[in-house]
């Protein structure tokens, strides 16, 4: 294993005989519950926290014969775009080690990069997959909500968030998804999967495909970054896809209503974390609310109390409707306006991430300046839309990444198109 | 500069209803940072009002007895356990 703190935990956990990933490694990204492994979230509050099952997606990859190789690294609880907030020191990126590996999957998409695993299991809630996949040079799936079974995941926004794969093909990347996807009778947002194998679908065969760029999602890019993006459009093009312009004018209010609304569902979810349940207990004085005070302060980052207080501010009394609401009125303005745009393309592209990974520390200090680099991945977690980051050159020798975004239950088509270039 | 004033006792106000203790120097530091982040969610007031959809629909199953988890096994991460049972601060 390399020394970039990729892993939280190293363990080899092996799955079944035989199956569809026999001989394949797995990294999991630690929020995903490991029955009797460690699992922390790369919060103090978990440092010790062992679940006692597995998640569905865990069953699954046992069952198709993966080896799980260990538990990785993550922003605390997932909130994070560089995965230096996790308790436990940032992880490198495998390409430049001065620099982020992206987040809150960070772990993942570096255990790929490096070699260290064949495939990997993250969780996108705000682009999660998707940034760090960017990063590191590796291809990331975010699936359509209700595609891949959430149990197991310990949960930080449950209405945006999906577990993914990460691997160093779409191909790959596609089976991996063959695995995990499909019906959970413990999830009931879950649906059935299509009539289709994924991995099949990336045929490379972008003839007669319309590719859309909303052009919202291209004027904040650095110019590195754009010029590296219309390389890619370009090849697509003469694969024989064709390229057009569409807009979306509700995008530019996606980073707002998402940062309101998953803080909104984190202030709830992460009440459970109370040192008597789970979490540390620093068996403190005082009643019950003061004791519960007390082992959050302990237990959480900045970040995570960050995001909990302001989720907090945004549903009380004489906020909710200022906030929330209009949050809610812009997610399902961004949902028909992607609706509206299926209806003339097959599927979006835009860069995935609006410049090339960060050095580490550089983005620490100004939270809103980090919330502003998720502004192309988010609109798709508030659709509840399916998308794809791939690789698309690198620009000042730092890897670009390609968002390719779908209809709901059409991972068919960005595996298809994104198959055309890794 | 912001437009949206969040003093020293408003953070410490959420903090109160959040349930998580601040130091000094933590609510100083979010009473900087929540100004500009809520000047900056402010501009959802632009959204406008749009018709919502529902496409939700209720999924029923027959209510089936399954294994769950032990007791043991539910109480294996509490850091205070009795007789079976979560072990708590006292409530006043």
């Amino acid at each position: 294993m390399t020394d970039l703190n990729i892993f939280l935990t190293e363990e080899s956990i092996d799955g079944a005989d035989d199956g569809p990933l026999a001989g394949k490694t797995v990294a999991v990204k630690d929020n995903i519950s490991t029955k009797g492994v460690r699992t922390t979230c790369g919060s103090k509050m978990l440092e010790e926290y062992v679940p006692p099952y597995d998640a569905t997606v865990v069953s699954r990859l046992k069952e198709a014969g993966a080896t799980i190789v260990g538990k990785t690294n993550m922003d605390e609880f997932g909130m994070g775009t560089t995965t230096e907030t996790s308790a436990y020191g940032p992880t490198l990126n495998p390409l430049d080690e001065d620099r982020v590996p992206g987040g809150s999957s960070g772990g993942s998409a570096a255990a790929v990069a490096a070699g260290d695993a064949d495939l990997a299991l993250g969780s996108d809630t705000g682009g999660s997959i998707r940034c760090p996949a960017a990063f590191c040079g590796v291809v990331g799936i975010k699936p359509t909500y209700g595609l891949v079974s959430r149990y197991g995941l310990v949960a930080y926004a449950n209405s945006l968030e999906q577990i993914g794969p990460i691997a160093s093909s779409v191909e790959a990347a596609a089976a991996l998804l063959d695995v995990i996807s499909g019906k959970d009778p413990h999830d009931a947002t879950t649906r059935e999967k299509p009539d289709v194998t994924y991995a099949d679908a990336a045929t490379g065969d972008v003839e007669g495909l319309t590719i859309g760029v909303p052009t919202e999602l291209v004027s904040g890019a650095d110019d590195g970054v754009v010029e590296q993006f219309h390389d890619a459009l370009s090849e697509l093009e003469a694969q024989g896809a064709t390229v057009e312009e569409v807009t979306l004018p509700s995008v530019e209010h996606a980073v707002q209503a998402y940062y309101v609304i998953a803080m909104s569902e984190a202030s709830s979810n992460l009440a459970r974390f109370d040192g008597v349940r789970y979490g540390i207990s620093g068996g403190y004085e005082g009643n019950w609310n003061k004791a519960y005070a007390r082992s959050r302060e302990a237990g959480f980052g900045d970040e995570v109390k960050r995001r909990i207080l302001l989720g907090t501010y945004a549903l009380s009394a004489g906020y909710h409707d200022r906030y929330y609401k209009k949050a809610q009125d812009a997610r399902e303005w961004i949902k028909q306006d992607f609706n509206a745009a299926f209806e003339s393309v097959d599927v979006l592209a835009s860069p995935t991430m609006p410049t090339p990974p960060f050095k580490l520390g550089e983005s620490l200090s100004d939270p809103l300046q980090m919330y502003l680099a998720d502004a192309n991945t988010v609109p798709v977690n508030l659709a509840n839309l399916p998308a794809l980051s791939v690789p698309a050159g690198e620009t000042d020798g730092l890897p670009v990444g390609l968002q390719l975004i779908g209809p709901a239950f059409g991972e068919e088509v960005i595996i298809r198109a994104g198959s055309a270039l890794a | 500069m912001s437009d949206t004033v969040v003093d020293a006792d408003e953070v410490r106000h959420i903090a109160d209803l959040a349930r998580i203790d601040l130091d000094d120097e933590e609510v100083e530091l979010f009473a900087r940072q929540f100004g500009d982040i809520l000047d900056y969610f402010g501009a959802l007031d632009e959204v406008p009002e749009v018709e919502q959809e529902a496409d939700l629909v209720n999924v029923m199953r027959p209510d089936e007895v399954h294994d769950g988890l032990t007791q043991a096994e539910a109480l294996q991460n509490a850091p205070e356990t009795e007789d079976g049972y979560f072990k708590g601060p006292r409530v006043s």
